[in-house]
């Protein structure tokens, strides 16, 4: 007993020692943001997925960089152009130093671009934006021409995504030697110091960067995946800024003086698949639950019908806490492709009866809906208010959701009759969306790889093709805004709306969104006066 | 005893098979990871290659097939999203989870004993009755609830405690990295410590209290009292001591329970432990990872078990180790 006793009082000293307050040693040019999901790799080229390129962002430049709101800049490139229609020219910039300070040329681009399809067991590669490329030639150390076999006027846009590592760092260098942080050596604005998987990334200033310089000299993003963890971590001050704030907590973030919530419209279309195929649709029944001897949503006025029976707005507004934009299209205002005035579809409930009596369906029908959970901003709970607006019609629905992982397999299986998904128009244009959701599907061409629901009109198939082979700008735009109005007069997929990204900083930090979702360090601005602080 | 141990080593072997096949046939059937993983701009034969690069393109007897040789050879695979051997991935991950552990198990004997033995000695006194009270919500509350609340109070609204992350790290004989050695490694570890224990604290405060009360009635601590001894003596040898084979039991299983499940606490406090990433890899369906992750927990549970079964026949010599029936 007495031993007992001396090792509660021994425990009781320790959790008093421990709970005394200690400044943390946090200097004040120190920026640590919360990030929402795992970045699982420093290899720029081994993954394609978002995390990861939100880090390789600050490590490493493109030839093309986008700007805020998706539009394409200069990068590592000063100037593109084509030289016939199956060959462009980059003009690479002078003087770019990587942060082993070796000097940027055309061979670094070439090893970049050829390392893309070699990277060993990657799970999502790259090579959708570099296969195009059949040849390359170096006409100098600062002039590189890329050859295509047919038109090809993504060219820039594809470039956009590749970041360019060093040669001489990066040669037979595995995915690991990245992680380590040997081989991760880029000419982007921060170095790599550190990538502890599961937990942080540290970065510190590239001072002899080409452009302009970030305000933070040292940066550590964290990576904290619980929403209400983030959020804490944020109001007890432990970092500095996190992305994805829960929409519930908004009000209260913004209520409070000491934080700053900054939003802005992202390249994200929510939307919904239809059941394309002519047949007996899984999901579907008849009021009295006999099967259906046709796949009602082939016929347009069907469609039409769902369409009309969804208020828009009100999902906007209320489920999402105005934290999206009703839409009636495939891409937001400022990118490539968007149709001005091509507007969301009016809430209708009445005109929804009538035509859904008119297809032969007077009294509706039974329908599961399915979508995503965790997957996308409040995503079960549009799912649910797109249900009970169909029932308010006269389509009885319910509610199915599942995790991404086992939904899309289903999903990509024609398994579903109506279905919720987002898609991000990661180059900038109309082109993505059109290439993967609404072109037939078609795995010589490689398109439509993402059609779930299996539409097909040849028509629209025909402007995408011409399309994307137009280099002229202004041709190609124009292109895409008809297909675009074809297949939503067709009801392809039926948009919902665009979400907006949502970023949380303390008072003193701000943020300048971007349509990319992307969280950059060097985009966080100390506000004037703050420097003292902290 | 050692024929025991054999032969429990031999059913181990069976159990760790039978457990790679469920595991394999169930991520199996959940579906295709590239679905999850590839990027969606990707068309169908970038599709097809990432598929077969990673072998998946092949049956899943096939698949299972060169999972088991590498297995044997000490080879798991490597993580398909991580790229790095999912053995060396999880343990440079478990002395993370292993120190959070360790605390919250010291923290719930520290607590838990001791309280419990009060509160058996004294089961109508106002703090017997308290003690009680308490262990009932260190049970019902959800950990998930509890931890949000010690990073209210503690981080937001007192600012005492950071609310995640671990401390700094020290390399442990020079290669294990600890964070126990600073002051800001502990104040990183006593939330989330805490709020993994408390589960534990009230559990053994219950077991410890019902077993006090019952051994208090037994003839030999009448005897002893008979004998004089003190009541010192009485509690601190031999009530604790006939007491402790349940308790041992209890605290072996759940410190495996606490290694493998740790993962609520690891996902609210940001602990860079291996339950956030088992949970990391089920969602995104990384087989290697998951796979070995289950088999090290399963290994775990069979080791616990055999050192808690030696140590019962330490602390109770009537236990003997010899073949069981059943």
């Amino acid at each position: 007993m007495y031993a007992l006793r001396k090792f509660v009082r021994l425990a009781i000293a320790i959790v008093i020692v421990s709970l005394l307050p200690f400044a943390s040693p946090s200097s004040a040019q120190e920026l640590k943001i919360a990030v929402a999901a795992d970045v699982t790799s420093a290899d720029p080229h081994f993954f394609n997925l978002f995390p990861n390129n939100n880090i390789a962002e600050h490590i490493f430049d493109k030839l093309v960089q986008m700007d805020p709101d998706s539009k394409m800049i200069p990068g590592l490139a000063t100037s593109w152009k084509t030289v016939d229609d199956k060959t462009w020219e980059f003009k690479l910039r002078k003087g770019v130093k990587f942060h082993d300070g070796s000097e940027l040329t055309a061979e670094d681009v070439v090893f970049s671009i050829d390392r893309v399809p070699n990277v060993p067991n990657s799970p999502g590669p790259f090579t959708a934006y570099t296969k195009a490329i059949i040849g390359k030639e170096i006409v100098d150390p600062y002039t590189i021409r890329f050859k295509y076999a047919a038109p090809y006027p993504l060219a820039p846009n594809d470039l956009s995504t590749i970041y360019i590592v060093s040669k001489k760092a990066a040669t037979g260098a595995t995915t690991e030697d990245f992680n380590s942080g040997k081989a991760a050596i880029g000419s982007g604005r921060y170095k790599l110091v550190r990538y502890v998987s599961g937990d942080r990334i540290e970065l510190i200033r590239n001072d002899n960067y080409w452009g302009e310089k970030s305000p933070w000299p040292k940066v550590t993003f964290k990576i904290i995946k619980n929403e209400a963890a983030r959020v804490a971590a944020l109001l007890s001050g432990d970092v500095d800024a996190i992305e994805q704030p829960p929409i519930a907590d908004l009000p209260r973030l913004k209520s409070d003086p000491k934080f700053t919530v900054t939003s802005k419209i992202s390249h994200r279309v929510i939307y919904f698949n239809f059941d394309h195929l002519q047949r007996v649709s899984p999901f579907i029944t008849a009021k009295d639950g006999k099967p259906l001897d046709k796949n009602p949503l082939t016929d347009l006025r069907v469609r039409r019908a769902i369409s009309k029976a969804i208020n828009r707005p009100a999902i906007a507004e209320r489920v999402m806490e105005s934290q999206a934009v009703p839409s009636g299209q495939l891409v937001s205002e400022k990118l490539f492709g968007h149709v001005l005035g091509l507007k969301a579809e009016a809430y209708d409930p009445e005109g929804a009866k009538k035509l859904l009596a008119e297809a032969g369906y007077p009294n509706g029908f039974n329908i599961t809906v399915h979508g995503p959970s965790g997957r996308y901003v409040n995503d079960e709970k549009i799912v649910q208010a797109v249900a009970q607006m169909l029932t308010r019609v006269g389509i009885n629905s319910k509610v199915e959701t599942a995790p991404m992982g086992p939904y899309s397999a289903r999903a990509s299986k024609q398994e579903f009759s109506f279905h919720m998904v987002g898609w991000g128009a990661s180059t900038g244009e109309a082109s993505s969306p059109l290439r993967s959701l609404l072109a037939t599907f078609n795995r010589d061409k490689g398109l439509g790889a993402v059609n779930w629901g299996r539409y097909s009109n040849p028509k629209v198939d025909y402007v995408i093709e011409q399309a994307l082979q137009q280099v002229d700008d202004e041709n190609r735009s124009q292109m895409l805004q008809q297909a675009t109005k074809m297949a939503m007069d067709d009801l392809g997929i039926m948009p919902i709306h665009f979400q907006y990204t949502i970023w949380a900083t303390r008072k003193g930090v701000q943020y300048v969104p971007r349509t990319d979702e992307y969280t950059l360090a060097f985009q966080f601005k100390q506000a004037p006066g703050e420097m003292a602080k902290r | 005893m050692l024929v025991y141990i054999i032969r429990r080593g031999l059913q181990s072997v069976v159990v760790l098979f039978l457990m790679s096949v469920l595991v394999f046939v169930g991520v199996y059937a959940i579906g295709n990871p590239i679905d999850i993983l590839i990027n969606p701009q990707a068309d169908q034969q970038d599709r097809e290659r990432a598929i077969a690069a990673l072998g998946l393109d092949k049956p899943l007897p096939e698949q299972y097939w060169t999972f088991f040789t590498g297995a044997l050879h000490g080879d798991f695979g490597k993580s398909f999203v991580h790229a790095t051997p999912a053995i060396s991935l999880i343990l440079e991950r478990m002395p993370a989870t292993l120190e959070l552990a360790f605390a919250a198990m010291l923290i719930a004997v520290v607590f838990g004993i001791p309280l419990g033995l009060w509160a058996g000695l004294r089961p109508n006194g106002i703090a017997g009755r308290t003690i009680m009270a308490g262990s009932i919500l260190g049970f019902s509350l959800p950990t998930f609830w509890v931890g949000l609340m010690l990073i209210m109070v503690f981080s937001v609204v007192l600012g005492w405690l950071p609310s995640n992350g671990r401390g700094p790290t020290v390399d442990l004989f020079g290669l294990i990295p600890v964070s126990f050695f600073s002051v800001d490694g502990w104040r990183h570890l006593m939330l989330p410590a805490t709020n993994l224990a408390l589960f534990n604290v009230a559990l053994l405060i219950r077991l410890t209290r019902a077993g006090a009360h019952e051994a208090l009635l037994q003839d030999y601590v009448k005897f002893a009292r008979a004998k004089g001894l003190t009541n010192r003596r009485i509690i601190g040898v031999h009530v604790l001591r006939n007491i402790l084979i349940p308790i041992v039991t209890v605290v072996g299983l759940q410190f495996g329970a606490l290694i493998a499940f740790a993962i609520v606490t690891e996902s609210v406090f940001a602990w860079p432990g291996m339950g956030k990433l088992l949970i990391d890899s089920i969602n995104v369906l990384d087989r290697p990872v998951i796979v070995a992750y289950l088999l090290i927990i399963v290994t775990m549970f069979i080791v616990i078990n055999l050192v808690v079964d030696v140590l019962y026949s330490a602390l109770d010599p009537r236990v003997r180790l010899t073949e069981s029936k059943g």
